[in-house]
């Protein structure tokens, strides 16, 4: 893994002004990705994952209500880096569906329920590849074919809801992977699925990227599917980053207290019956995004936490070793 | 579909009665009374009229009344109107086409117009454009069509003398663009409360549809914002707009009733005020069924192609 990275965000902050105040939804997140990588990112609900995603893809409700800044640098089909963030919009819709796609959550809505799925998916195609009507056809019955939907010629005429979950997420995954992607973003792909369904999509994510060799930022609540699929994690907490690291050492040896409840509420097979009761959740709510803490946002919820300490400012994004980040000001004390 | 369509007749047969029913009482317990028409101006005597009331069956209890006129209606005999003697179904149907002609346009012109209102109001939402359209709407909903009408008559016919003020055409000349000119007005005005109707109805929807994820999946392809927006939000969008035509089938008859009398024209509007004027029950009520037919069988017919518009849905 020693390719240069294909995405590169820098300092990338989103803030929504909203009625009752501006949000900080993402402050400040870093990380890179390079070519068969995967990069997982975690954290609970509302902790700016999908706000960061759609950032990427310059996605986000355009108007004055939304200010993002930092830079995001993605490598082009050309090999030339862009810089995301001020691409003029005419050049950004060149890179969106080409250089950089994205699979969402909701298999279900992410459709448009009166199109055909086969014109859905050539839409793309004839777009960034200029093909014709028919050979644009033709490759989407093998993009049906390579994400293992059975008789794809047939299944070209079929409408969304014709479709179970299972197989709508496999036609997104064909129409993000249709102009072979450099970037491919899953907003929690499998969430909506049941777990049979969920590891043939997860096992047929990390085939493709085989193949093709792209990066893949993961977005999930589930740390389960992140030991069996990521390369990197990077867990987020109220908008910030709180630690980023390989996945062993993370899973290992987590140093941030969330992380740490994080991983504990997992369930895990070595453990299973000889942990009697309900897993531990992390006590305490998700905070208020009008009314972050002082200090460390976790620190309303953390065991750990020192009064004067924790809450005085916010702890650095500090490094904790060889590819290693941690953001609490107590890690080297907590951890053996 | 067949267990649905048996469904949805059934109901329009209980509504048809229901209506019937109202409809009989309020003529029959309204003051007046058919014969007052007979009794007023000629010097019938008292024994006439019990003679005309006898023929007429008006001298039975109400229920009786009811149930013959239900019987007689069943079998397809619809009357005949105590002003001329002529078939009700006659009279209806010689005013008919000048209602459906006046009707129709302004449906036409309502449904381009409010419809393009309504993309470009969602589309730039807060706008002035779409601030302007929402004010327009909403007086020309709470504007009654008559006074629009007396308006439109006051401004293009009287003062700028472009337009004619009534009727359907020129006696003795009858041209297309006779026909034409006549239309323009009274098409217009009704068309005025269509269209805010139309232009509501379609800015919400299209309003639901830009917030889809379907939509942001587009966008996500890279599309360029008109295809997206043609390709993907207005057919969404569309689609149930053809519910809409069933459900103001009820104020586009009103308003062509109003209509209809402000500009004299000649059709089922002004023929309902008439008879209603001259106590012809047999044509009120005639008429009444008529239109309540009309809006059920409208309604179940845009349900139907909605729903062979709309892949996912399946009667049931
Ligand atoms: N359009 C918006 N306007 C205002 N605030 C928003 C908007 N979109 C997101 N937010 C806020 O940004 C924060 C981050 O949201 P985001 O959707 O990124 O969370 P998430 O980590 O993806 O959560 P989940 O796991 O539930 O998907 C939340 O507090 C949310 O309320
Ligand atoms: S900084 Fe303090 S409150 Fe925050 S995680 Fe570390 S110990 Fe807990
Ligand atoms: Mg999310």
């Amino acid at each position: 893994m020693t390719a240069a990275p294909v995405l590169q965000v820098e300092d990338l902050s989103v803030r929504f002004r909203t009625r009752g105040g501006e949000i900080a939804a993402v402050s400040g997140v870093s990380f890179a990705v390079r070519p068969g990588e995967t990069l997982a990112v975690v954290g609970e609900s509302g902790s700016g994952k999908s706000v960061t995603s759609l950032a990427l893809m310059r996605l986000l409700p355009p108007g004055a209500a939304v200010t993002v800044t930092g830079r995001v640098g993605l490598r082009g089909k050309d090999g030339r880096m862009l810089d995301v963030l001020t691409l003029p919009e005419p050049e950004m819709r060149g890179v969106r569906g080409d250089a950089i796609a994205m699979v969402f959550q909701e298999p279900m809505t992410s459709l448009n329920p009166v199109k055909p799925v086969g014109e859905q998916i050539a839409e793309a195609i004839r777009l960034h590849r200029g093909l014709d009507r028919r050979a644009a056809t033709e490759e989407v019955v093998r993009l049906l074919d390579l994400v293992g939907i059975p008789a794809p010629r047939q299944r070209l005429a079929s409408y969304p809801h014709h479709l179970s979950g299972g197989m709508r997420q496999r036609v997104m995954i064909a129409m993000a992977l249709s102009c072979e992607p450099a970037v491919l973003i899953a907003d929690e792909p499998t969430t909506a699925l049941d777990v049979t369904i969920q590891a043939q999509i997860l096992d047929l994510l990390r085939r493709l990227q085989e193949r093709t060799g792209m990066a893949v930022v993961f977005i999930t609540h589930n740390l389960g599917v992140v030991a069996e699929i990521a390369d990197r994690v990077m867990v987020m907490y109220g908008g910030r980053v709180v630690e980023q690291a390989d996945v062993r050492p993370l899973f290992a040896r987590p140093l941030m207290p969330y992380t740490v409840g994080l991983l504990r509420s997992v369930p895990r097979l070595d453990l299973a019956g000889r942990r009697a009761g309900p897993l531990p959740a992390i006590p305490g709510n998700v905070p208020d995004p009008l009314h972050m803490p002082e200090g460390c946002g976790f620190h309303p919820r953390c065991g750990d936490h020192v009064a004067g300490l924790c809450d005085a400012r916010l702890p650095e994004l500090e490094s904790a070793g060889e590819a290693r980040l941690v953001r609490c000001v107590r890690w080297r004390e907590l951890t053996p | 579909m067949i267990s649905y369509l048996v469904r949805r007749l059934g109901q329009a047969v209980l509504l048809l009665l229901i209506v019937s029913m109202v409809g009989f009482a309020i003529l029959y317990l309204a003051p007046g009374g058919p014969l007052s028409q007979f009794a007023a101006g000629t010097d019938m005597s008292q024994e006439d009229l019990d003679r005309i009331a006898e023929q007429l069956g008006l001298n039975r209890p109400l229920p009786v009344q009811y149930a013959e006129w239900l019987l007689r209606m069943l079998t397809g005999d619809w009357g005949r109107s105590y002003r001329d003697g002529e078939p009700v179904l006659y009279v209806i149907g010689s005013h008919l086409g000048a209602t459906l002609q006046l009707m129709l346009t302004a449906t036409l012109l309502a449904i381009m117009i409010g419809c393009w209102i309504g993309i470009l109001g969602a589309i730039r939402r807060y706008s002035i454009f779409d601030t302007l359209a929402t004010v327009g709407a909403m007086v020309a909903l709470s504007i009654p069509t008559f006074w629009f009408g007396l308006v439109a008559i006051y401004v293009f016919s009287v003062e700028l003398e472009w337009l004619p003020s009534g009727n359907r055409e020129t006696v003795g000349d009858g041209s297309l663009l006779d026909l034409l000119r006549h239309l323009i007005l009274p098409a217009s005005v009704l068309a005025l409360v269509e269209t805010a109707i139309w232009s509501r109805f379609m800015r919400s929807s299209m309003l639901d549809v830009v917030n889809q994820d379907y939509i942001r999946t587009a966008r996500a392809k890279g599309l360029p914002e008109w295809q997206v927006l043609a390709g993907h939000a207005m057919r969404n969008a569309a689609l149930p707009m053809i519910t809409v035509v069933g459900l103001q089938l009820p104020t586009l008859l009103g308003g062509a009733l109003v209509t209809e009398t402000v500009f004299t024209w000649p059709g089922m509007g002004r023929l309902f005020l008439d008879s209603i004027s001259y106590r012809d029950y047999p044509v009120v009520m005639g008429i009444l069924m008529f239109s309540a037919t009309m809006v059920l069988v409208g309604s179940l017919l845009a349900d139907m192609l909605y729903a062979v518009a709309d892949p996912r849905i399946r009667l049931g």
